[in-house]
């Protein structure tokens, strides 16, 4: 065990191993979790017929998407169109590594951590457009194309949002943030923390494709967006990487600006890490069943307009700070 | 209550616009080096409320020209009708306008009557009006819960104000399930009155259902109004009076374009000779402006309904009595149009009946204000962006059923 936890190899493999399997399995009660809070929102019951409070919902669903014809359109560009979903997944899953869940409990403790997750992050628009290319659809071209000019647009506030704590614990290693936060207090305690985290889950909310930014899948302009012509196991692969991404940057959220794994009681760090991404992802999914949708050069005026100097000014003043500080 | 208010006292202006689209432009002659995408919207797409189709031309994500192409659901009503009897006619029509079925049913059925000379008794005139103010609620709030879905995506929150309006429109269909059996194709008008009289306690649970469909709009207005929902529909969709008069709109299409024009207060009908209509009129022509006139018809109907639900005067329900055959009902050779205010508009019936056929129309027409605001589409479409056109399609809320008939 010591010898597993020493080679970094090794460590690497057994830990990207078990995340990835326990964030599948989180990402299936995840999909259940969201299907029974927006019926609440909605005031209906949301499922409950497989299984106990129809848990097994995501179950049923993921046999339901492994026992269809998975069809690729006659004129699509086949090996692209093969190769979007297994790409969404891996993006979306990797910047799962840097994640620091407690002081041990971690992939791959990385010194430049937090450009390692924006990078997988940013990257996931990437896949998204090889399917909306591929799928040989305009819809999904279209789809493809607004995913591509948010995905950039909104890569610049996030970077700089998360430049705030980079800036104030003056690492960029996740854990080396979060060490920082146990010794001087969270980020979000902070008011240019709180300003800092609160841009940095709207960029979030953009880059993961959520309402109020949803619109390169816009189901009521663009039927489906890139996924139009995805159905099986392929759609199931991109709604799973979409809520990993989703879950995944909550993680990064409460690891930036909510003391990661932090917390009170003497309760094992773990748990704390879990229940502050729970609570990301709750606030996340709320805003989702509550608002409208922005039009796509709304959400580009938005951007550049007001969370781009916004963001700037955010570096700028953390900036200060610490130099006033010493 | 801050919408209806200033819906209702906003003095009609006839707004300017500089952009004039052209709806027949040629396409050769726009701008050589743009690279156009004709994309088909429809007939299979979520947002175009039935099987509509427009073929749209992309400048990048602008839409250049917008041809609408209908008749996807052409049934041959009109046809169909012209070899029914009279009395067999009602329950086809219920089909025609599929949101607000119970005025399709008068419609034609004043036209009847009116052919005919047959004069409907005071009790039938009421619940006629009642109903047809309780149909324009359930339609509204139908239209409220699609059109927020088109601007919010099925899977936000669009679907939570869709779920909540048609929680709301649940209890309409089920006042009028109480009173007809049915909850959504009635059959319950007939030649000369009503078939369905009102059941005891049914004033009761009308009451109920308004003031529960009242309150609860009061709580999800914070939701829609919302800066998010201002910004997609505030200056979208601009259709100014003249066009819209121009284009034959009517309902609250045209009186969002700022003309003060609504048959139940201008050519009163049943007993809307007897009540005040406050007609909401708004100057904006925008999606906004539609939205707020039929927020503030909705209230206005709520006001309607519970005075006619309270002052149903007793009598027969019917100038006929019940049917022996279908050939009874005869109508001397002639011809009558009968319009009505309808929650989409003008909805008319011109009928002509000869001589050679007494129990039958010769020629059933139906004018619906559906198929004037689809064809809106051409001037409104260009010049805004895909998201755009979802939601001004949205607005004008063309019923197919009804445009294709």
């Amino acid at each position: 065990m010591t010898f597993v936890l020493s080679n970094p190899w090794l460590h690497g493999l057994v830990f990207g191993a078990v995340l990835v399997s326990v964030l599948m399995a989180l990402v299936a009660f995840i999909t259940w979790f969201e299907r029974k809070l927006a019926g609440r929102i909605q005031s209906r019951l949301g499922p409950t017929m497989v299984g106990p409070f129809g848990l097994l919902q995501p179950i049923a669903d993921a046999v339901k998407a492994m026992q269809k014809d998975f069809i690729v359109p006659k004129d699509a560009d086949r090996f692209l169109f093969w190769l979007a979903p297994p790409l969404t997944i891996a993006f979306a899953l990797a910047t799962a590594a840097v994640i620091p869940f407690s002081k041990d409990v971690l992939a791959a403790n990385l010194d430049v951590g937090v450009l390692y997750a924006l990078a997988f992050s940013g990257l996931l628009a990437f896949p998204t457009w090889v399917a909306g290319w591929a799928s040989n659809n305009k819809y999904a071209l279209l789809g493809g194309m607004r995913m591509v000019a948010q995905g950039i647009s909104y890569e610049i506030p996030m970077v700089m949002a998360a430049l705030v704590p980079v800036t104030l614990a003056g690492t960029l290693s996740m854990q080396g943030i979060v060490e920082y936060q146990v010794a001087s207090g969270w980020i979000i305690a902070t008011p240019v923390g709180a300003a800092a985290g609160l841009l940095f889950l709207t960029t979030a909310l953009a880059e993961g494709n959520r309402i109020p930014f949803d619109i390169p899948e816009a189901e009521s302009e663009l039927v489906a967006g890139p996924t139009t012509e995805y159905n099986a196991i392929g759609w199931s692969i991109f709604a799973a990487s979409e809520y990993a991404h989703s879950v995944i940057t909550a993680a990064i959220v409460s690891a930036l600006f909510l003391g990661g794994w932090d917390g009170w009681w003497n309760l094992p760090p773990l748990l704390w890490m879990v229940a502050k991404t729970g609570f990301v992802f709750l606030i996340v999914t709320w805003v989702r069943w509550s608002l409208l949708r922005f039009r796509s050069d709304q959400l580009m005026a938005l951007c550049w307009k007001y969370l781009v100097p916004g963001a700037l000014l955010l570096v700028l003043i953390a900036g200060i700070q610490v130099s006033v500080r010493g | 209550m801050a919408v209806a208010v200033e819906a209702v006292a906003t003095a009609p202006v006839v707004p300017t616009k500089a952009f004039v689209p052209d709806p027949y432009l040629d396409l050769d002659t726009y701008e050589a080096d743009a690279d156009l995408m004709t994309l088909s919207l429809g007939p299979q797409h979520p947002s175009t409320h039935g099987v509509f189709r427009v073929v749209l031309y992309l400048d990048g994500e602008i839409i250049v020209k917008a041809v609408p192409h209908c008749g996807y659901l052409h049934r041959g009503v009109e046809k169909l009708c012209e070899k029914l009897a009279y009395s067999n006619i009602t329950p086809v029509l219920d089909k025609n306008d599929y949101v607000a079925p119970m005025l399709n049913e008068q419609a034609a059925n004043m036209a009847f009557e009116k052919l005919m000379g047959i004069e409907v008794p005071l009790r039938a005139k009421y619940l006629r009006t009642l109903l047809a103010e309780l149909q324009r609620i359930a339609s509204h709030l139908l239209w409220l819960g699609t059109f927020a879905m088109d601007l919010g995506g099925a899977l936000g929150g669009g679907t939570s104000v869709f779920m909540y309006c048609f929680r709301e429109r649940e209890l309409i269909l089920d006042v009028f399930e109480e009173l007809t059996g049915c909850r959504f194709h009635y059959n319950t008008h007939h030649v000369g009155g009503n078939r369905h009289d009102i059941p005891p306690g049914w004033p009761k649970l009308v009451h109920e259902a308004l003031d529960t469909i009242e309150s609860r709009l009061e709580a999800y207005l914070v939701m829609l109004e919302h800066p998010i929902f201002v910004d997609r529909t505030k200056g979208v969709g601009t259709i100014d009076a003249q066009l819209a008069l121009e284009l034959g709109l009517s309902g609250p299409l045209l009186r969002a374009s700022g003309v003060d024009h609504d048959l139940r207060r201008d050519a009163p009908y049943g007993v809307y000779d007897l009540l005040d209509v406050q007609v909401a009129v708004d100057g904006g022509g925008d999606c906004l402006a539609r939205y707020k006139v039929r927020l503030a018809e909705i209230r206005e109907s709520i006001r309607l309904s519970r005075l006619l639900i309270d002052n149903v005067p007793q009598g027969p329900l019917s100038a006929t009595k019940p049917l022996n055959m279908v050939t009874q009902f005869k109508a001397a050779a002639g011809q009558v149009y009968v319009g009505i205010e309808s929650p989409r508009g003008e909805l008319g019936t011109w009928l002509i009946a000869s001589k050679d056929k007494p129990t039958n129309p010769y020629r059933f027409k139906i004018r619906p204000p559906s198929l004037h605001a689809a064809a809106a589409v051409p001037y409104v479409f260009p010049g805004h962006t895909l998201s755009d056109a979802v939601a001004i399609l949205g607005s004008l809320d063309p019923i197919m059923g009804e445009v294709d008939r």
